[in-house]
């Protein structure tokens, strides 16, 4: 009784945040409401009691993943006008996207597979069983070579992100910090004793 | 004690008042709920009382390295009682004050920025554990949690800094954000590391695998990630010497710089509890939580013993809120791009490597803390 009460609020909130990241018309507020529905859909995955991977769509989305989303956002200051130019121009080729996204997600998504009665409800489970630990033994031993290959795709992916970040480096005047830091005192200051001037000649200037 | 007093409030409190007004059918679950509010208040308030008292302890503790005698006016019923009034006069006078809504801002998100900062600072309490039975909610995945619910708090510094339509505010709020993503990596690798050696998520679990004595607990084996977690956790809160989100001398206050009266304080509020959650984390997970340090040592332990084990933790807890503000008061602010080196390309190599030292330690079985 509480858990469908719990769940139907939280899959509204999905719903309605999902639909206002698309209705928004200022990015920052869009951002923020792609935040809201990652929260609600973790709430959802809490009640199914997949608490590790629940916990870490917050961790992962939230946390880190849309924190540099709105630092972009923020950074570009998108204009408004430029983004509804062309609105009707793009209309034919947007709706095809959206209906064949449409019917592919209808025959994947579908009843044939998704029936409700295809599935047993979620069992309460004991408390002492671990998600993580689950989790864990299934992609190190069942599935080891797909979680092989996932990280070696994401390595190269990150070697191509730093290497395209990096062919603009060469004509900045950045300063090396790693060589900044060994500085030392005597790299910069130079003491040298000099005669000290007569003191006369000082009372007078000051006169 | 402290049990003695839960018991006696939820039997003869809350008992009669959930009989009188829950109907019958739900009075079991009713009186839970009202169990679970005294529990969460039990451990709120204490944090709230001690956020306002750690901004005296930093005022008297700096101006005492700096040789100064800090506030001592302000006390009770006519007697200045080294200033200990000095909190609450504090609290009054920025609740009275007006909070000021710049123009051009975004309302709603300028005053819900202060709560979000302050929320999963306190929601992070819910999984610390204080004896081996003192914990709001024993989960699972208490470990993940609270990285989760600490990596939310830059929300509300990014929230503030873009709402107050302001320059230096949004400078603020760009520097912080690029700051803690960076150092929570370092972080997050650190806390991997306590988590091999540990082998379990719950923090109750963590503190349990570190028994014996100072020896025993995971600071020695796990020394580089005990530091470079607390460092970490030091810039994670954007306190000195990596304060450069606030940093007075250029960009005045930072993200919170068009705030004022109560939503200024509950930012202020929000960065003195992360900063006891940090600490009480690092005693925690490498310095055996609420572990006595004399534990299995022949004659030191049976001297030791009265000492309840929550005093331990407190303890632990109050060393590292001072190191917090002997930093402060000790080293200059961090550069921006030396932060960013240091994060990067010293933290994040140095935890990798120990992380592989520490797999290489856990699978040898090295005695005494792996076996």
């Amino acid at each position: 009784m509480i858990e469908q009460i719990v769940f139907y609020l939280f899959a509204g909130m999905l719903v309605f945040s999902a639909s206002m990241v698309v209705v928004m018309r200022n990015p920052i507020h869009a951002a923020l409401f792609l935040i809201l529905s990652f929260f609600a859909s973790s709430a959802i995955w809490l009640l199914l009691q997949a608490e590790f991977l629940a916990i870490t769509l917050v961790l992962v989305y939230v946390g880190a993943v849309m924190v540099l989303f709105l630092f972009v956002v923020m950074m570009l200051n998108i204009n408004k006008v430029t983004v509804e130019e062309g609105f009707a121009r793009h209309l034919p080729l947007g709706i095809s996207v959206a209906v064949s996204m449409v019917v592919a997600m209808g025959l994947v998504v579908g009843s044939d597979y998704f029936l409700s009665e295809r599935y047993t409800a979620v069992q309460q489970l004991d408390p002492n069983y671990s998600n993580a630990k689950e989790l864990g033994i299934a992609i190190y031993t069942e599935y080891l070579y797909q979680f092989e290959i996932a990280g070696a795709i994401l390595l190269v992916a990150i070697i191509a992100a730093i290497t395209l970040g990096m062919s603009k480096l060469k004509i900045t005047k950045a300063i090396n910090p790693n060589q900044q830091v060994y500085v030392k005192k005597e790299d910069r200051l130079r003491i040298i004793k000099m005669q000290a001037e007569p003191k006369n000649k000082n009372e007078e200037s000051d006169a | 004690m402290l049990e003695i007093l839960y018991q006696f409030i939820s039997e003869q409190v809350l008992s009669p008042i959930t009989a009188l007004i829950v109907p019958l059918d739900y009075q079991a679950q009713a009186l839970i709920v009202l169990q679970t509010i005294i529990k969460i208040l039990s451990v709120l308030v204490p944090v709230l009382v001690t956020v306002a008292y750690f901004t005296y302890a930093e005022r008297k503790v700096i101006g005492f390295i700096q040789g100064r005698i800090g506030p001592n006016r302000v006390g009770f019923f006519g007697f200045s009682l080294w200033g200990l009034g000095q909190p609450i006069a504090d609290a009054v006078k920025l609740i009275v004050k007006e909070i000021i809504i710049p123009t051009g801002s975004n309302r709603f998100l300028f005053v819900s920025a202060p709560v979000l900062s302050l929320a999963p600072s306190v929601a992070a309490w819910a999984v610390i554990p204080f004896d081996d039975t003192k914990v709001i909610a024993n989960i699972n995945a208490g470990l993940l949690y609270v990285l989760a619910l600490t990596s939310l708090a830059v929300y509300g510094v990014i929230i503030a800094g873009w709402a107050s339509n302001s320059k230096y505010a949004f400078l603020g709020a760009m520097r912080s954000a690029a700051q803690i993503i960076s150092y929570e990596i370092a972080m997050g690798f650190a806390l991997v590391g306590v988590l091999v050696a540990a082998g379990s998520l719950n923090l109750g679990e963590i503190v349990n695998a570190q028994s014996g004595s100072i020896i025993h607990w995971y600071w020695l084996p796990l020394f580089p990630l005990f530091v470079i977690y607390f460092i970490s956790g030091v810039a994670e809160t954007n306190r000195a010497p990596f304060d450069v989100a606030e940093g007075e001398s250029e960009i005045v206050a930072g993200f919170h710089v068009e705030y004022g009266g109560m939503a200024f304080s509950v930012f202020f509020m929000a960065e003195y509890a992360n900063m006891i959650l940090i600490a009480v984390l690092s005693a925690l997970l490498f310095c055996g939580g609420w572990l006595s340090p004399v534990q299995g040592i022949p004659v030191l332990e049976d001297l030791l013993a009265w000492v309840p084990p929550i005093l331990w933790l407190l303890a632990k807890t109050s060393f590292f809120m001072f190191l917090f503000l002997w930093f402060r008061a000790t080293f200059p602010r961090y550069r921006y791009d030396q932060i960013m080196r240091l994060g990067w390309k010293v933290f994040i190599p140095l935890t990798i490597v120990w992380l592989v030292v520490v797999s290489a330690m856990v699978v040898a079985d090295v005695p005494p803390w792996f076996n």
